[in-house]
């Protein structure tokens, strides 16, 4: 049976194309219904009994449990703020751009809904720099929602009070992290912080704060209307509901899918995405975003659930972008221009990734551009193992965040899939005379 | 003084609404930016007095940020893609051609960025933050000619709508 999109976060951008993300287009098609619904509720129900119930889970790449976010909250502290992280900067992902240009209003309506269940009374929405258009969408949503009500003071007469700031962005991939995207809400350089104390404890001004992605946020209306056990019958294991894949690179209809977690690489791949274009085979894909390791054309028959991924393949369906490569692919040059982001983005706090990123893309560019020596790929993982101790799944780090050990899945993808092609071309760079170890 | 009058009311405003000021930097950087069609060290300065901090914490956090051009560029910024998946559908050849095309032309200010989330259209780019994908050389080309030429109406420096 062929695999189709379970449209449940995407349906209205999809059914109207022409105006989905207009306040009328929105109120004409079930829009804030949740809203006020979930006003009628007690905040801990709809923690409780709708999203922990759903199963739902971080969208934004960590896949860590939403409603046990919130659950961390201390109690009797305030302010308590929501800060909503829309920076998507995770190399092949677009999901959150669609929906932040597309469906804005699903969004807030996410938002004043979690943060009526958090009590937080003002909720940051924090949008990537380069979205011109989906910000300009936004801020007219966020505005037409004040002028109805849903935001402001007292909203719908629940008694309940919400500021609701759209904060831009200007370009920097570590805001995508979730304490680099407090750092910058406070005005500062977008550099992560050491956890504990978690953002749930001291956040945002050092007060409780939650971040979600605008993934997320936007399926929690979906889950009050279906219901948290509902939702949670969708999805295989602890993987549960729907996610919007980020399909792209060689395959003949690259784009979003929205789909059931737990069909097949392969039927995401092939059946929606139109398989590798121009008839050619793949080589390798990329399965969740530049920081993950990439995976083989075996491994296509996987479930897409977090955690068989995460154990089984000992890589990561992370923020939901899949690269397809097709069999003319250099994996070296691919992994060099991974490196290359890596080591333009890397914030420099701790000097592992700092480091490590700069010389791996250099020690990548000479064996991508057949100037490789036969020791080159041994000695990136042997460096690469000082910010990656011992180079095994999941990966340790010896950095603050995330992103020093994402420098080095590329590096440990092509020692597991391409070592021999890799040598064999390094081998032959040999040969060559010798230039400066340098970049473009 | 940096901010036009209009702009000093509307930076007031942004500040006003963050629970400390210092959150408003980025804000008032873009707003700044906007106006002078780059972030000039008079605007900081400025930007600094608005937030309560010193005008090197407004560098410092600035610096760090590639929207945020700190010498005069072109009135027409082309941001060109050339992360993997542009890389394996043209996003190079791209950058190349209108980097030759326009290196001597001082409206147009060419630059390579990482990715732009719109790789379900690569290659893609930007000019002054407006999207456009599935390229080649030529039709970049055309399209900058188009901006150039006033067919076409470009947001502003920091892409905010004119």
């Amino acid at each position: 049976m062929a695999v189709t999109e379970t449209r449940i976060v995407t349906n209205r951008l999809r059914e109207f194309t022409e105006d989905s993300w207009t306040i009328d287009r929105y109120l004409a098609t079930g829009g804030y219904d949740m809203l006020r619904q979930a006003l009628t509720m007690q905040p801990v129900q709809i923690q409780d009994e709708q999203v922990k119930a759903s199963g739902l889970r971080g969208r934004g790449g960590a896949g860590f449990g939403t409603g046990q976010k919130w659950s961390f909250l201390p109690k009797g502290i305030y302010p308590r703020y929501l800060a909503v992280n829309g920076d998507e900067g995770e190399p092949s992902t677009f999901k959150d751009h669609m929906l932040i240009e597309r469906d804005p209003h699903q969004i807030i309506e996410g938002v004043v809904i979690s943060a009526f269940a958090i009590e937080a009374h003002i909720a940051f929405i924090y949008v990537r720099g380069e979205f011109a258009l989906g910000i300009e969408r936004l801020e007219q949503a966020v505005a037409d929602a004040y002028a109805k009500g849903f935001i402001g003071k007292n909203i719908l007469g629940s008694g309940f009070d919400l500021e609701v700031v759209v904060h831009r962005g200007a370009g920097a991939y570590i805001a995508g992290d979730e304490t680099g995207l407090l750092s910058s809400l406070e005005g500062e350089r977008a550099m992560p912080r050491i956890k504990p104390p978690f953002p749930a404890v001291q956040g945002l001004y050092a007060k409780p704060t939650v971040v979600n992605n605008v993934e997320t946020m936007s399926t929690v209306p979906h889950i009050l209307r279906m219901g948290g056990e509902e939702y949670a019958k969708l999805g295989v294991g602890r993987s549960t509901g729907t996610r919007i894949f980020s399909v792209s690179g060689h395959v003949a209809r690259p784009g979003n899918y929205e789909v059931e977690l737990g069909i097949t690489f392969r039927q995401l791949i092939d059946e929606l995405a139109g398989g590798v274009r121009g008839g050619k085979q793949m080589k390798f894909f990329i399965p969740g975003g530049a920081s993950a390791p990439w995976l083989m054309p075996e491994h296509l028959d996987a479930p897409l659930d977090m955690d068989y991924v995460g154990s089984e393949l000992k890589t990561m369906l992370g923020s939901g972008a899949i690269m397809v490569f097709d069999e003319d692919t250099n994996p070296a040059l691919i992994a060099w221009r991974l490196l290359k982001f890596f080591a333009h983005e890397s914030c420099g706090k701790c000097t592992p990734c700092r480091e490590g990123s700069m010389w791996l893309e250099k020690v990548l560019f000479r064996i991508s551009h057949g100037l490789g020596r036969p020791q080159d790929l041994d000695m990136m993982l042997s460096f690469g193992s000082t910010i990656v101790p011992g180079l095994n799944a999941p990966f340790s780090q010896t950095t603050i965040c995330a992103m020093g050990p994402s420098t080095m899945s590329a590096v440990v993808s092509l020692d597991r899939f391409f070592r021999e092609e890799i040598l064999e071309m390094c081998n032959a760079g040999a040969a060559r005379p010798t230039i400066p170890v340098t970049s473009a | 003084m940096a901010f036009s009058d209009v702009n000093l009311t509307r930076a007031r405003d942004i500040v006003a609404r963050y629970p400390r000021p210092k959150s408003a930097i980025l804000p008032l950087a873009h707003l700044a930016q906007d106006q002078d069609g780059w972030l000039t060290a008079e605007a900081m300065e400025e930007i600094a007095v608005l937030t309560g901090v010193t005008p090197a914490e407004v560098q410092g956090t600035c610096s760090f940020y590639t929207m945020f051009k700190r010498r005069p560029c072109g009135s027409l910024l082309v941001s060109v893609c050339t992360n993997v998946t542009c890389l394996v559908t043209g996003g190079p050849a791209i950058l190349r051609h209108l980097t030759e095309r326009y290196g001597d032309d001082d409206d147009v200010t060419v630059e390579e960025v990482e990715c732009l989330a719109a790789c379900g259209g690569a290659p893609a780019l930007q000019v002054n933050y407006e999207y456009h994908e599935q390229l080649t050389p030529e039709i970049a080309e055309a399209l900058v000619d188009d901006y150039k030429a006033g067919r076409r109406t470009p947001r502003t420096i920091s892409g905010a709508q004119r």
